[in-house]
């Protein structure tokens, strides 16, 4: 249902005593968390633990064995998709932008055309209006030269920044990133990375940011969460994370990782 | 030294090796087509009453093509509807499209034409006795021409196939593209039509391209419920003329080769279809060459 306006309290997305069961393996045990306006949040932790899952929630990709999930004024949570939900969980999305591991470009579509095709599946789209914004968005992304190009001939971080784009296109409230950068060589994170900082810094993007880039989240983060067995054990400010973690797990992880 | 006489066998063995597989093929196919050509002419194979009858038989390529090209449109639209019900949770669809696949790929073609052609009417007849109230615009409809029937029949039984094949065609495109499109917010229909589909259609069109051909023999079927002599198919003429004239041998050969020659000329645009499906998953587009297995240096 609607509840209203949240950005009056500035929260954009609000999880709440979220569980996520797959058969008999729990992998969300109760989460609570919120992403407020103009907020980079990146949830790190081990695999398994949980949180693309917790990100695959938030635009229910997976439905939630309990808890409810409030995105843009829609909360919602499991149980049987009826028809009217179906809806709902449709216009939800609309909100709400996922870039994806495997990027997940339509391989038969050439970069622009990724681009628009969510726009002009709106009703009242306009082919001229979309495809000028799209142009904008490759450009933004530095893709411009590459608009005619198929996916298959775009490098791993080319294709990346055009799903950006193709998720921007919808103009999303908040973007989802579900470790975007981990199925890329290593010289290929860096364009990636610099045009997701620049969502954050210029654009004041909202973003929920799973990653084990930590360079990333010590620059662009606002807080960091760390996931572990399916729920949050502890989340702050990058330089608390960072400096003074208080959990001995998330200190093991990050002298892992760092 | 010189080098040690090679006998005759292995001269002849590198002598062979010489010459191109592809030629080879030729002779044997050339071949084969002189031995047909001595048999038939010492079969005092009739010359003349083909070239009297070839333009007749022919002439009946328009029934054949019709009649195909009504299966396949059918076909293709039941094997979409019944891939699409095969992987719904609609318990409706799901079971409707089950016993559509089932029954027809479990019973015979020609049954299934025989039961649009003449079984189609008994019902028909014995509904109006029962209920003489039925408008007869809901009865008539039972009642079929044998092309018709034939043709129904046709994109039934292939639809049922190829529903197997589209579904297969589906399943086939990775999961992560049908979340991407869920995620851009498209309906089902909207991720279906522009984001699933063109995918699977590079799966399907090539089991498609060959059940098209299938039915373009098939159609030879339809003559067996008695097609009118005005709109009868190739197969159905052949039959007429070469009964009539006891020219038999004659007539089936040249049935026989329009029909080859009808396959052979689809199975060619069906290899440039699918080059050009290809577009999309190929880095550089390359000029398709045929390798030829065993083919010697």
């Amino acid at each position: 249902m609607r509840v209203g306006d949240v950005t009056g309290n500035d929260v954009l997305v609000r999880v709440e005593g979220l569980h996520k069961r797959f058969g008999r393996l729990e992998v969300l045990r109760g989460v609570d968390m919120a992403l407020h306006q103009g907020e980079v949040v990146v949830i790190f932790g081990r695999s398994g633990s949980g949180k693309s899952t917790l990100l695959r929630c938030v635009n229910f990709l997976e439905d939630p064995t309990e808890g409810t999930v409030e995105v843009a004024g829609y909360r919602l949570g499991g149980g049987h998709r009826t028809r009217r939900k179906r809806e709902q969980i449709r216009r939800l999305r609309l909100h709400v932008g996922m870039v994806f591991q495997q990027f997940n470009l339509f391989p038969q579509l050439t970069a622009l055309d990724n681009v628009m095709c969510g726009p002009m599946c709106l009703p009242g789209a306009e082919d001229k209006d979309v495809r000028r914004r799209a142009l904008g968005l490759l450009d933004r992304v530095g893709l411009a030269d590459k608009a005619d190009e198929h996916p298959i001939r775009l490098s791993g971080g080319q294709q990346q920044r055009v799903a950006i784009a193709r998720a921007l296109a919808m103009q999303p409230e908040v973007m989802l990133f579900d470790e975007p950068t981990s199925a890329l060589d290593p010289e290929l994170t860096g364009e990636v990375l610099a045009v997701m900082k620049s969502l954050a810094t210029e654009m004041h993007m909202p973003m929920l940011v799973v990653t084990h880039e930590m360079g990333f989240a010590r620059e662009v983060a606002d807080r960091m969460v760390f996931f572990h067995e399916g729920v949050i054990l502890e989340e702050g400010p990058p330089q608390q994370v960072f400096g003074a973690t208080r959990h001995p797990e998330t200190r093991t992880f990050l002298d892992a990782v760092l | 030294m010189s080098e040690p006489a090679l006998s005759r066998g292995e001269r002849l063995a590198l002598a062979s090796a010489r010459v191109p597989f592809g030629v080879k093929t030729g002779l044997v196919w050339v071949g084969v087509f002189v031995a047909l050509g001595l048999l038939f002419f010492l079969a005092r194979f009739d010359n003349a009453w083909i070239l009297d009858n070839v333009g007749y038989i022919a002439g009946g390529l328009q029934f054949t093509l019709f009649i195909a090209l009504g299966g396949i449109v059918l076909a293709v639209l039941l094997a979409t509807l019944g891939a699409l019900a095969r992987l719904s949770a609609n318990p409706v669809a799901y079971g409707v499209a089950g016993f559509y696949v089932s029954f027809f790929r479990g019973t015979p073609l020609i049954v299934q034409m025989f039961l649009l052609y003449l079984a189609l009417p008994q019902i028909r007849t014995n509904l109006v006795d029962r209920y003489p109230g039925i408008p007869a615009e809901l009865t008539d409809p039972l009642l079929l021409t044998a092309t018709a029937a034939g043709t129904i029949a046709l994109g039934l039984n292939y639809g049922a196939y190829m529903t197997e094949i589209f579904r297969a065609g589906i399943q086939s495109v990775a999961a992560g593209q049908g979340e991407a499109a869920d995620a851009l917010g498209m309906t089902y229909l909207q991720k279906m039509r522009k984001v699933i589909l063109p995918q699977a259609m590079r799966v399907i069109i090539p089991p498609t391209g060959n059940e098209f051909i299938a039915m373009m023999k098939d159609t030879a079927l339809v003559s067996f419920l008695g097609v009118s002599v005005f709109t009868a198919e190739m197969f159905r003429r052949s039959q007429l003329v070469g009964k009539a004239d006891f020219k038999n041998l004659e007539a089936y050969v040249v049935v026989a080769g329009l029909y080859w020659a009808l396959t052979v000329v689809f199975t060619f645009f069906q290899a440039r279809l699918e080059r050009r499906l290809a577009s999309g998953y190929v880095r550089v587009p390359t000029a398709v060459g045929r390798t030829r297995g065993g083919a010697g240096v």
